[in-house]
């Protein structure tokens, strides 16, 4: 923060004000507010997906809407922005993973690049079968 | 490599200043001068006013904090080449009061390091029971969080610290755990009451920057979430043990 910030002189001590836009000052800051604002988009990825199988369960009238809906170019838009902050929501995770869950095994530290190795084959373990599931091979 | 590089140098007089303002000095550019041996240069043969606390210059006490160039750092291991062709900004500590020039106010830090009890809490037993015995493995749990020299760089990286100066913060947290984790401490349930509260544990949102800057990789952000894990732990346990969950 820069002490050229506007702030006011309390008992002689110069007290410093964080500005509101803060989170623009680093990049390590803006990646944070990003990655929390990620959230959202994975409740509208989750919202998607429920209003996608409803529309399932009510028949093939209702997911034909579905479709054209989910073709609309704007929720086209919305999805791939929603993609790339999920993409964004995952791999930062992945990397703070080693930090918040230290593994032990036989009395050693499980190396950090070793868990956010695991996670990917996870991640690419459950795509392939979901792939396997939609596509069916 | 130039001669000089020029530091500007934040100067705030408390009672005749309504904020602080850089002043500009030259100062010798070498190879081994840290940003603190510029503003001993300046102190020496410029300004004398100029106010900053430094004690040992070997990473070591952790005095001498300031924020240069906008990131936090420990002025004695911040080569001024680094910076070149300049100008180098020195400013204090960010999230701070301060008091003069470089100088911040770390009553609050040192009210929250003494909350979370950073000693050993234990019955003491009597002198002929002999030492407390404890393995290398045992030792390597906490060794990391053990290395904090509380010089407050993470406070100062730290937007939840800035934005609530209620939370207890990266350093305090991490100690807390630094003595949570060692074998012969039996405080670990004293000090969750003081950090289970809104501004402790839970009122880090893990930015992570704290660790970014620590001179010493001591990890506090994870501290913070290995913390809240323990802590989700023993409520949990509380709920599904009342009367012997702890």
């Amino acid at each position: 923060m820069s002490v050229r910030q506007t702030a006011t002189a309390v008992r002689g001590r110069y007290q410093p004000r964080i500005s509101l836009w803060w989170w623009l000052t680093k990049p390590s800051y803006l990646l944070f507010v990003l990655r929390e604002l990620s959230s959202v988009f994975i409740a509208w990825f989750i919202v998607f997906l429920l209003l996608f199988v409803r529309a399932v369960y009510q028949g093939e009238g209702q997911y034909e809407r579905f479709l054209d809906f989910a073709a609309n170019p704007f929720v086209v838009f919305v999805n791939l922005v929603a993609l790339a902050f999920v993409l964004l929501h995952t791999v930062t995770w992945f990397v703070l993973t080693p930090q918040a869950l230290p593994l032990h095994l036989r009395g050693r530290r499980v190396p950090g690049g070793l868990i956010i190795a695991s996670q990917y084959v996870g991640w690419l373990v459950v795509s392939a079968f979901v792939f396997w599931l939609v596509v069916g091979w | 490599m130039a001669d000089t590089i020029a530091m500007e140098v934040a100067r705030y007089q408390p009672g005749e200043d309504g904020a602080p303002t850089m002043a500009r000095y030259d100062v010798p550019l070498r190879k081994d001068w840290v940003v603190l041996d510029g503003l001993n240069y300046i102190k020496d043969e410029i300004d004398g006013t100029v106010t900053f606390r430094w004690s040992c210059r070997m990473g070591i006490c952790g005095s001498c904090g300031m924020t240069v160039n906008g990131e936090p750092k420990l002025t004695c291991a911040t080569f001024l080449t680094d910076y070149a062709p300049g100008p180098v900004r020195v400013e204090p500590l960010a999230n701070f009061p301060v008091i003069r020039d470089l100088v911040v106010d770390i009553d609050d830090f040192l009210d929250k390091l003494s909350e979370v009890k950073p000693w050993i809490v234990r019955d003491e037993a009597p002198l002929s029971a002999g030492e407390y015995l404890q393995t290398p493995e045992q030792l390597e749990e906490y060794r990391q969080y053990s290395m904090c020299i509380n010089c407050m760089l993470c406070y100062s990286a730290c937007p939840v610290y800035g934005l609530d100066p209620e939370f207890v913060g990266p350093a305090a947290i991490a100690l807390a755990q630094r003595y949570n984790l060692d074998s012969r401490d039996e405080g670990a349930a004293e000090r969750l009451d003081v950090l289970i509260h809104p501004e402790g544990l839970w009122a880090c949102t893990f930015v992570g920057d704290c660790t970014r800057v620590c001179p010493k990789h001591v990890d506090p952000a994870g501290a913070i979430q290995r913390y809240k894990l323990t802590a989700a732990l023993d409520t949990l346990k509380h709920y599904v043990l009342p009367r012997g969950g702890r």
